[in-house]
């Protein structure tokens, strides 16, 4: 999992009938300083984040494991909202 | 996921026979801002996409996960098509 910003957000209207009704973000993923680590990718939002929240997100097919057993084609999937973090 | 712009079509007649009836499309990723982000990919099209417009792309072994695809050789495949990309970033 990776530490990320949410940086917007994408409407989809014409899409998979296993994609109506999953919110999708864009995030910037993060180094631990809060620096931008790569490019912007789109999520799918399991915990209800929003725009300018610190999140950590899945990569690959465990993404869509919080909406089993509807298998939503998804690669990328915020799971949890980061109150805070510290490092060393 | 990553978005996409549709730039042009793969005709390939002889291919996997689970890809049969399958388009193909050729997609250029690109950022939110719509500024082009690396290289072109050949993704399979599940929303009746077309040339010109911005999608929405999921690669990997979830792509095989997207309508009509199971058990299906694809990385990428194309799962909708983009209205409107909001960007709250300075």
């Amino acid at each position: 999992m990776n530490l990320a910003r949410v940086v917007g957000d994408v409407v989809v209207t014409r899409k998979d009938e296993n994609l109506v009704g999953l919110k999708l973000l864009i995030i910037q993923p993060l180094t631990p300083g809060r620096e931008p680590a790569g490019r912007t990718l789109i999520a799918v939002d399991a915990v209800g984040a929003g725009v300018g929240e610190e999140v950590f997100f899945v990569r690959g097919k465990e993404a869509s494991f919080p909406f089993y057993p509807v298998e939503a084609p998804v690669d990328a999937g915020i799971v949890g909202i980061v109150d805070h973090w510290t490092v060393g | 996921m990553l978005l996409a712009k549709v730039v042009g079509t793969v005709v390939a007649t002889r291919k996997d026979p689970r890809l049969v009836s399958n388009k193909l499309l050729i997609a250029r990723p690109m950022d939110p801002r719509g500024k082009p982000e690396g290289g072109y990919l050949v993704a399979v099209d599940t929303v009746d996409a077309g040339v010109g417009e911005t999608v929405l792309i999921v690669s990997g072994s979830s792509a095989r996960m997207a309508s009509g695809m199971k058990d299906c050789p694809v990385d990428a495949a194309i799962v909708g098509i983009v209205d409107t990309v909001e960007l709250n970033e300075p």
